[in-house]
């Protein structure tokens, strides 16, 4: 931590933001805050906005293959809000004095993170249950507390999310308890979902508590509400009766109740995958970062059509205003 | 000089080769049964009529919306946050800082 | 048809915000396809349903016309066969909204409102692409030049369509067509587009005879149902 020439209105001011957020107030854009509570929210918010980005590719891989137009229009009105949770997040982070073109450039030119669990594929329909009820299972254990985060245009952002989230993982899990139920070719497929995204979604939930440095500060500051460990023992709390009840199992033979405890203590997890995924090793972390390139650079020239073609309609007005 | 809203200088808008921007428009929505508008969210649109459009997409998409108004971030002025104190400046009475409201020629470096 | 094209550019629009606008429209337009297939089904009566009659048809048994099938290349063709569809889709739903069946008529009015909404998105598209840059002109009047043979298709009638409109059921695709023309003619016109003067029309998908395209399409539309026969999604 760089050590800051501070002074005694700057003591002030942060002792008066931190006595702020402790009362359990809300931080609006204009107001006074400490340069890296700006900076760690911006990381924050970008990196949710780019996860909800690239999160629309791997099911959107399956959009064309959906095999009822009930789930064909379902998959594409979930793959449609991510689009707009995404820009409700970018544009709340655009609040805290950043462009979204800045933050979009960070993303392709690989700067910035996004959820490592949008790095492995798709491999059969049954992911379009199973995500749904892991991932976005594991996404609304993560954002129910955030709704409350100091950060007003965040926290107001996140109440909009959770509540398209929680249809969500509702339809993701409609999906599988269907699937389950069904032929044994769509019981095994769900169960092959079962078994490669268990341990990507339970590591979603970020890096052991040991490894989290920031965690503390994130808390003290409400930007953060529980610990990464905390939010993992809650999904797996959750999710493990919801397995029982299709009869799915989950491919962690060292899951077990703890009585005294009241919780799911599970095995080890392969964090050296994780971080592989995370430094860019993942299955498929290129194929989705060069698809949203080429989107972007596709993209170009839609929109500077659309520019110049504002501004040659908008000369046009004064003028003849004139 | 204490870091603070008032120090932080506006960027200039990154050169992605070509820098194609599309400006920034606050969206309020009126729900049914006499509502006020309210604001929602905001969103980046070439121009008024397709911020509407992309306004209707975004905000509109799930319950009843009777009227939507899209204003361009920059035309909003606000008032000054009560913290404004000794560190005012006349650039804070927008909604907020944000790199479109202030024009710095392009190719104005250093920044 | 159509609204599984649109459905490719979930995300790979050209920003954020196009995105989700395409997907709405998608998404109208298959929940449109869903009710129009629901009726098709009970009329014939041999008990298939409107997933029957999307997922295990074989190409040749479709009948829409061929514009819709075609891939859906860059933003520019896009636009342009969609502006080229909604003119036809929001006139031919007005009348249809007004048949002497009522279920179609149900059907017919709530695409139709949905109908004005895409019209005013394309041909909003449409304006910009072609007064906007040098690259989009020439890109949309492409587009406009490859699709304008596909167009005639929209306003061909059999005998099937000549007792329908006799009997109210259906509408009057001549009276459609002199509005398409109208309309079309005046939005190229104002976005600097060239109107094709070509007479020369395609046709056959009325009739099942389909682009080559519509069967890589359908391979890939259909093949987890098929490959899971009488299985519940």
């Amino acid at each position: 931590m760089n050590q800051q020439t501070t002074d005694p209105s700057e003591e002030a001011l942060n002792a008066a933001f931190e006595a702020r957020i402790a009362a359990g107030e809300t931080i609006e854009p204009k107001d006074w805050m400490p340069d890296r509570y700006r900076t760690q929210l911006i990381r924050m918010m970008s990196q949710h906005a780019h996860s909800e980005i690239v999160g629309m590719l791997p099911e959107g891989n399956w959009i064309t293959r959906a095999p009822s137009l009930k789930r064909k229009m379902s998959l594409i009105a979930k793959v449609q809000d991510e689009a707009g949770h995404g820009l409700y997040i970018y544009c709340g982070t655009e609040t805290l004095g950043v462009d979204r073109a800045e933050l979009v450039d960070q993303l392709l030119t690989g700067k910035a993170k996004y959820s490592s669990i949008f790095n492995y594929p798709t491999l059969s329909w049954a992911d379009m249950g199973v995500i749904g009820w892991f991932v976005d299972g594991a996404a609304i254990v993560n954002q129910t507390v955030l709704a409350k985060a100091s950060y007003g245009p965040y926290a107001r952002a996140m109440i909009r999310i959770c509540k398209e989230e929680n249809f969500h993982k509702k339809q993701g899990y409609e999906i599988v308890a269907t699937l389950a139920r069904g032929t044994p070719e769509q019981k095994a497929m769900v169960q092959d979902a079962v078994n490669r995204w268990w341990w990507p979604s339970i590591m979603m939930l970020g890096p052991s508590d040991a490894n989290s440095p920031n965690t503390a500060e994130l808390i003290r500051w409400r930007v953060k509400r529980k610990t990464n460990d905390e939010l993992r023992e809650r999904f797996i709390d959750l999710t493990v009766p919801q397995a029982q009840a299709v009869d799915l199992t989950l491919p962690d033979p060292d899951l077990k109740y703890n009585e005294t405890t009241g919780h799911w203590e599970h095995g080890q997890i392969d964090w050296d995958e994780f971080w592989a995924v995370v430094k860019g090793n993942g299955p498929c972390n290129r194929e989705r970062l060069q698809a949203r390139r080429d989107a972007h650079e596709e993209g170009r020239w839609v929109r500077e059509a659309a520019e110049a073609y504002a501004e040659k309609h908008q000369r046009a007005e004064t003028s003849n205003a004139a | 000089m204490p870091k603070s809203t008032s120090e932080r200088r506006p960027r200039t808008l990154p050169e992605e080769n070509g820098a194609s921007q599309w400006p920034l428009w606050e969206v309020f929505s009126q729900g049914e049964g006499g509502a006020p508008h309210e604001h929602v969210g905001s969103l980046h649109a070439a121009d008024a009529e397709m911020a509407l459009q992309n306004a209707r997409d975004v905000y509109a998409r799930r319950g009843p919306v009777v009227s939507l108004w899209v204003v361009p971030s920059a035309a909003i002025t606000a008032s000054p946050s009560d913290e404004a104190g000794p560190f005012f400046d006349p650039g804070a009475d927008k909604i907020y800082r944000h790199p479109q409201f202030y024009k710095v020629p392009r190719g104005l470096k250093g920044f | 048809m159509l609204g599984h094209r649109l459905s490719e550019w979930c995300g790979h629009g050209p920003i954020l915000e196009e995105d989700i606008a395409l997907a709405n429209v998608s998404l109208d337009l298959i929940g449109q396809a869903t009710l129009y297939l629901h009726l098709a089904g009970e009329v014939e009566a041999k008990g298939r349903n409107e997933d029957a009659l999307a997922y295990f048809r074989e190409a040749v048994e479709f009948r829409n016309v061929q514009m819709v099938e075609l891939p859906k290349g860059d933003f520019a063709f896009t636009i342009v066969r969609q502006f080229f569809f909604d003119v036809y889709n929001y006139h031919l739903s007005e009348q249809l909204a007004k048949s002497s069946s009522v279920e179609l008529a149900g059907i017919a009015a709530k695409g139709y409102k949905e109908a004005r909404y895409h019209l005013r998105h394309s041909s909003e598209w449409v304006q910009r692409l072609g007064d906007g840059t040098e690259e989009s002109h020439a890109r949309a009047q492409k587009a406009v030049n490859d699709l304008w043979r596909f167009t005639g298709e929209m306003f061909m009638s059999d005998e099937v369509d000549q007792r329908l409109k006799t009997g109210g059921i259906g509408a009057d695709l001549d009276a459609i067509r002199q509005k398409w023309s109208a309309i079309v003619g005046d939005v190229l016109t104002r976005a600097t587009l060239s109107v094709p003067t070509d007479t020369f029309m395609l046709a056959g998908g009325r009739q099942g005879r389909h682009t080559e395209y519509l069967g890589h399409m359908l391979s890939e539309m259909q093949i987890v149902a098929r490959s899971h026969p009488g299985a519940e999604w």
